[in-house]
């Protein structure tokens, strides 16, 4: 019924996410404007180098924060980028493979049969999936990509 | 000075004094000003009923009014939150906690508020201006995002009809989106942005590192909770969090009853991503000074503050919808499942924040009681131990979906009997085998003498 009732446009979706976003945006800004100012007009300032040095435990910061650090890192960026992927692969196939067992989707699931596309050519697909999945994931384990120690 | 005013001298109480001074007056004075908006609503359906019923009655309307009463219920819901922590951490602690602003430091918030407004704002002269003062505004927005989907209090159906006699039925949810869950997961994700950007534009080391740990922790938690997710999906069938809701009051199997270790993935993986303790690597005080917000002071670390504390309201709603059944009343027979009237959805409503309340509690437990992770423990954790889990849970939630083994909402609590038990079982068998395997090998933590030494 809602999924009618959205596309009649009389159920609000994106649009009001978008003004959402607008709101929480404009109130975050309005707020570090007003305290900036409220901050300027009543409080003190003082500046000068010592103060304006990052605090880094009262000791003399020795070159830029932005230097190399551990390759590590990029490592675990590059593990979620393929296991998101993966995982946004499968979030269609969840939605979609349990229609087969719903009465409300049976014209669908009787059309994908004829086709040959029965439930256990999707369950055979998935589960070669998770093979692949499951063989990158012991390979990365073994080559010790998952020790941090 | 006027009479009615203190001087600093004389201390004799006022007019003005007696009557601040008297809890008892102050106290009644505040509920009656909170039972104010009753008799005003009432004399408004009464003045212009029609015009009530027609702005009722568009759920465009509905669906602001929800947006504005959530969005200052979690607003509020924040100075709260940071008031019952700090009593909370306090009783835990054996001290007392803030108890001289207002009756028994209940006003604590308002002074902490106009503390924050009132400090000096400092900015590194070396840092990166811009983005130094648009990632707290970051943090905040993004955080007060996540709410917009929660199905708060299900459906309402009107005493009334429309002009063709129709009766005329709204919900109580912000948006309606059909992606729900993935649009959750993806403000999830954004919300890292805030602290990463922090850490980078403050050009100091703890904050820098406190940057690179979160992000490090957000990718890796981003994976079991994709999983855990992806196993309620694939048990549910949609990505709908109203129809989630109303699967688990019409069935009567709340979701962490049937799959708890799918409870247990995303729960940690929300700790995890909002960064609170055992997970707040991020900030750790004993090594980093404050993480990522080391150089941030006065409103701009307020944001950071009401952004954390937001983000836990969104995340505990959220966890409240997905696994402890959302509006539904108790397991089992819920009377109010199929009562769309407006009576219902009140109640609906004020159950659903009780869970919210329960997890938010939860939360402030864990976070005084439990030590936090050291950032390999974490590390390990997320890929050795909740991303195996997941995928094993995934296929077995696969398993039983090919064998029919899934929620139908047409039937009741004993209709779906054979699906509850069979998943509890499932998880049951994978929880002993997990502690099984964890019993015979305990895990390897902290540098061991007999490896060789890491190749970065």
């Amino acid at each position: 019924m809602l999924l009618e009732a959205e596309k009649a446009g009389a159920m609000p979706s994106y649009s009001i996410i978008a003004f959402l976003v607008l709101l929480v945006v404009g109130l975050a800004a309005l707020i570090l404007v007003a305290s900036h100012t409220i901050t300027r007009l009543l409080g003190l300032r003082r500046t000068g180098p010592i103060k304006d040095m990052p605090y880094e435990s009262g000791v003399d910061p020795i070159g830029d924060a932005r230097s190399r650090f551990n390759v590590r890192f990029y490592l675990v960026a590059v593990l979620f980028l393929l296991f998101d992927v993966e995982i946004l692969f499968l979030y269609p196939f969840s939605i979609l493979y349990p229609r087969f067992q719903n009465e409300a989707h049976a014209a669908w699931a009787e059309s994908l049969k004829s086709y040959g596309y029965t439930p256990g050519f999707f369950l055979a697909t998935a589960l070669i999936f998770f093979v692949i999945l499951a063989v990158g994931f012991l390979y990365e384990w073994r080559k010790g990509i998952f020790r941090w120690d | 000075m006027p009479s009615f005013l203190h001087s600093p001298t004389d201390k004799t109480p006022t007019p003005i004094d007696r009557i601040i001074r008297h809890r008892g007056i102050v106290l009644n004075g505040f509920i009656l000003l909170l039972l104010v908006p009753i008799p005003l609503a009432f004399a408004v359906w009464k003045l212009a009923p029609a015009t009530v019923q027609a702005v009722l009655s568009s759920q465009w309307a509905v669906s602001l009014i929800m947006l504005a009463v959530s969005l200052l219920i979690i607003v509020h819901m924040c100075a709260v939150c940071i008031l019952a922590e700090r009593k909370l951490s306090a009783y835990i602690q054996d001290r007392l906690g803030p108890n001289r602003v207002g009756w028994g430091g209940m006003l604590q918030p308002i002074a902490d508020g106009i503390k924050f407004v009132l400090k000096e704002e400092v900015i590194p002269a070396r840092a990166e201006k811009a983005i130094f003062v648009v990632a707290p505004c970051l943090a905040f927005a993004v955080s007060l995002l996540g709410f917009a989907i929660i199905p708060w209090a299900g459906e309402i159906t009107w005493p009334w009809t429309d002009a063709s006699g129709n009766p005329v039925t709204v919900t109580t949810q912000v948006a309606s989106l059909d992606i729900g869950l993935l649009y959750m997961l993806a403000i999830g994700s954004i919300s890292v942005y805030g602290v990463v950007l922090a850490g980078w534009a403050s050009n100091n080391k703890y904050a820098h590192f406190g940057g690179m740990r979160a992000t490090a922790q957000m990718l890796s938690y981003e994976v079991p909770l994709g999983l855990g997710l992806l196993v309620i999906i694939l048990s549910s069938g949609t990505l709908r969090l109203e129809e989630i809701v109303n699967q688990q009051a019409t069935t009567g199997v709340w979701n962490i009853m049937a799959h708890p270790v799918a409870a247990c993935l995303v729960l940690v993986a929300a700790f995890a991503e909002t960064n609170r303790s055992p997970f707040d690597l991020a900030e750790c005080e004993q090594e980093l000074i404050a993480g990522f917000h080391t150089e941030y002071s006065a409103m701009k670390f307020a944001l950071f503050f009401l952004g954390e504390y937001a983000h836990m309201v969104t995340a505990s709603a959220f966890l409240t919808a997905i696994f402890l059944g959302g509006w539904s009343l108790w397991p089992g027979y819920d009377p109010l499942a199929e009562v769309h009237t407006w009576w219902a959805a009140l109640i609906k409503f004020n159950v659903f924040w009780g869970k919210v309340l329960a997890v938010i509690a939860f939360y402030m437990l864990v976070r005084w009681t439990l030590p936090r992770f050291r950032f390999d423990q974490l590390m390990s954790m997320a890929w050795k131990g909740l991303v195996p889990i997941g995928m094993v849970m995934v296929i077995i939630a696969l398993a039983m979906n090919t064998v029919g083994l899934r929620p139908d909402p047409a039937k009741g609590f004993a209709g779906n009997f054979a699906y509850f038990g069979a998943s509890l079982a499932m998880n049951v068998v994978v929880i002993v085998v997990t502690m099984a395997i964890g019993a015979r090998r305990p895990p390897v933590t902290g540098r061991q003498p007999n490896l060789p030494p890491v190749q970065a």
